[in-house]
C-alpha cells in the first residue's frame, strides 16, 4: 500500500467515525483527536476500523504514530 | 387494552413530535420493545412499549407534535390481568381520590389491566410525586388510573397537559413536518440548520441513505436563493428557532434548578493510576483491538462500584428525603457534535466487566449522536459521571442532575511528578472530583466514595 492509498483508507475510516467532520479541511499534520474532537472511544473506533480496513494489527504502543493524517499515512504505508 | 401515551422523557419535557412508527396495527410487541421514535427538545428518542400485546390502532401520525400524556396508540393485551398486582404497592395516600365522578375516557382507562405508563416507573412512586411537583400538578386533583387508583406518571402528565390546550400555538403544517420526519438528518445538521435558518425540506442530503449532513446545510446556507425569514413579531418564532431555544432552555432550567435547590459540596482526590494503566497496557498488548479497553472504562467501572458501596450517593432527593437508587444506572455525560449534552444511563453498570461497560458506552455514544436513544436510558440514571478529561481538562467540578444527589468528574489522565517513599517519580494520575448534595450526604460520605474509587483503581485486575 502506498502513501496515497493509505491516506485514502484513513480518511475513509475517519469518515465513519466522525461522519460530520470536514476531512478536506484537515491539515496533514494536525492532531486528529483535537481537530476532529475525537474522544478516547472514538479514537479506539478509528484504530479498530483502520486495522480492519488495511488488514494490519495495530498495537497500543503504536497509537502515537497515528496522531496525524501525515504520520498515520506514513506508518500504514511503511508497513506494506 | 392499554393506552400508549406520549411519555415524559425528561423532567422538563412538555411535548414531543412523533417521528416514526416502528410497528403497524396487528404487530405483536413485547414489553420493552422499541415501537416508536419521538423527537424531543434534545434528541430523537426510541420509545419502548410498557406492555406486551398486539398493536391495535395508531392514533397519532408521524410529524404531529403533541403534549405529553396524549394517546399515541392502543395496544390489545394478550391476557387481561396477566400483569395485575405488580403495581399495586405504593399507591400513596393522595391516590385515594378515587370515587370522583369519572369521565368516560377515564372510566375506560380504569378498566385497563396495565396502567398506561412505562413499566420502569412505578405507580405512586416518589418519581410520580416528583414529576407532579415538577409540572406544578396538585396530586389531590389527579385521578389515578393505576391499580387500586394509584396515580401514574401518565396521569400526572395528562393532568398537566389538560388545563392548557395551548390556544393558537403555532404548529408546523402537517405535510412539511411529515416530510421532515422521513428525511434523515444528522443531529448536528439539524442544529446548524436551525442556527442558519435553513429550511431542511429544501436540502438534498449527500450522506448514506440521502442523510442530510452538516456540509449539506452549510452549502444550502451559502446559496443566496434561500429566502431569509423576515423578522417575526415578538413571541412568534419559527419551529427551528424554537427548537434550538428549547434545547438550551431544557439544560438551562435543569441546571438553574440544580444550583438553586441543591447545596453542592465539592471534594477532589488525585488518584495514582500507575497500576491501573500498567494492567491495562499489559492486557491490551495481548488482545485484538476489539477487546482492548481505554482508561475511561476503568474509571467508569470504579465510579459504578463505588456508588454501589456508598449507596447514600446513588439515588434521588425527593420530597425532602433521600430515595435510594438501588441498582447503579450510571449516567454518562455525552456531548453531541456541534453542541448539546445528553446523559443517558448504562444500566447496572457496577455488574459489568470494564470491556462490556465500555462497549455499552460506545453504543450509547453512537446512538446519542445518531439521535437514537431509548426512553429508559434517558430517565433511569441514579448517578452521573462526566469525563471531560477526554477533552483535555485536568479537573472538572460538575453540577448535579436533579433529582440525583451526586456527580462524579474525571479529568485527563496525565503524567505528574509524584513523591512515593521519599522519592519523586513520574506517574500517571487523574483528578477525580465529587459534587454531592449536602442535603443527602455529608463530606465524610463523599470522602469515602472517592477513597473507595481510588482503592478500586489500585486493584484493576479485580474489577
Amino acid at each position: 500500500m502506498n502513501t496515497q492509498q493509505a491516506t485514502q483508507a484513513i480518511e475513509e475510516v475517519l469518515g465513519q467515525v466522525a461522519p460530520d467532520a470536514d476531512l478536506s479541511a484537515l491539515a496533514p499534520d494536525a492532531d486528529l483527536r483535537d481537530s476532529l474532537e475525537l474522544d478516547s472511544l472514538d479514537f479506539l473506533s478509528f484504530i479498530e476500523g483502520l486495522s480492519k480496513r488495511v488488514g494490519q494489527r495495530i498495537d497500543e504502543d503504536e497509537y502515537q504514530k497515528l496522531a496525524t493524517l501525515a504520520s498515520a499515512s506514513a506508518f500504514i504505508a511503511g508497513r506494506g | 387494552m392499554a393506552d400508549f401515551l406520549m411519555p415524559a422523557l425528561g423532567a422538563d419535557m412538555d411535548e414531543g413530535t412523533l417521528l416514526e412508527w416502528l410497528v403497524k396495527p396487528g404487530d405483536e410487541v413485547h414489553k420493552g420493545e422499541v415501537i416508536a421514535v419521538v423527537d424531543t427538545d434534545k434528541a430523537a428518542i426510541e420509545v419502548e412499549s410498557f406492555a406486551p400485546g398486539t398493536i391495535e390502532r395508531l392514533i397519532v401520525n408521524p410529524g404531529e407534535t403533541i403534549p405529553v400524556g396524549t394517546l399515541l396508540a392502543t395496544i390489545a393485551e394478550p391476557m387481561a390481568g396477566q400483569v395485575a398486582g405488580k403495581k399495586q404497592r405504593a399507591a400513596g395516600k393522595k391516590a385515594a381520590a378515587a370515587g370522583k365522578p369519572m369521565t368516560p375516557r377515564k372510566a375506560r382507562r380504569e378498566r385497563t389491566a396495565e396502567p398506561a405508563e412505562p413499566a420502569h416507573l412505578e405507580a405512586g412512586s416518589p418519581l410520580v410525586r416528583h414529576l407532579a411537583e415538577e409540572l406544578g400538578v396538585d396530586l389531590e386533583r389527579v385521578h389515578g388510573t393505576g391499580h387500586g387508583g394509584a396515580i401514574t406518571r401518565a396521569d400526572v402528565t395528562l393532568a398537566a397537559a389538560t388545563p392548557a390546550p395551548q390556544p393558537g400555538k403555532p404548529t408546523p403544517p402537517r405535510t412539511a413536518a411529515a416530510a421532515l420526519a422521513r428525511q434523515r438528518v444528522t443531529p448536528i445538521a439539524r442544529r446548524l440548520a436551525a442556527e442558519l435558518g435553513v429550511d431542511l425540506s429544501g436540502v438534498t442530503g449527500s450522506g448514506p441513505d440521502g442523510a442530510v449532513r452538516e456540509a449539506d446545510v452549510r452549502r444550502a446556507a451559502e446559496i443566496p436563493a434561500v429566502p431569509r425569514q423576515a423578522p417575526r413579531p415578538a413571541g412568534a418564532v419559527s419551529p427551528a428557532q424554537a427548537r434550538l431555544l428549547a434545547t438550551r432552555q431544557v439544560t438551562a432550567r435543569l441546571m438553574a434548578r440544580s444550583k438553586r435547590e441543591i447545596p453542592h459540596y465539592y471534594l477532589s482526590d488525585t488518584i495514582d493510576l500507575t497500576r491501573a494503566m500498567a494492567w491495562m497496557h499489559d492486557r491490551n498488548r495481548e488482545l485484538a483491538v476489539t477487546e482492548r479497553i481505554v482508561p475511561a472504562a476503568l474509571l467508569l467501572k470504579a465510579a459504578a462500584v463505588a456508588a454501589l458501596r456508598v449507596p447514600a450517593l446513588n439515588g434521588f432527593w425527593l420530597d425532602d428525603q433521600f430515595s435510594p437508587g438501588g441498582r447503579v444506572h450510571l449516567g454518562v455525560a455525552i456531548s453531541l457534535r456541534g453542541g448539546g449534552l445528553v446523559t443517558p444511563a448504562v444500566h447496572d453498570a457496577a455488574d459489568l466487566p470494564p470491556l462490556e461497560l465500555m462497549n455499552r458506552l460506545r453504543d450509547l455514544v453512537t446512538r446519542a449522536r445518531a439521535g437514537r436513544l431509548r426512553g429508559s436510558e434517558l430517565t433511569d440514571a441514579t448517578i452521573t459521571v462526566t469525563n471531560l478529561g477526554d477533552q483535555g481538562v485536568e479537573l472538572v467540578y460538575g453540577v448535579i442532575y436533579p433529582p440525583q444527589v451526586a456527580l462524579v468528574g474525571f479529568g485527563k489522565v496525565v503524567e505528574r511528578p509524584v513523591a512515593v517513599d521519599g522519592m519523586v517519580g513520574v506517574r500517571p494520575v487523574v483528578v477525580a472530583t465529587l459534587a454531592a448534595d449536602h442535603r443527602a450526604t455529608d463530606g465524610f460520605t463523599g470522602a469515602r466514595f472517592l477513597t473507595t474509587m481510588s482503592d478500586l483503581l489500585q486493584r484493576p485486575e479485580e474489577m
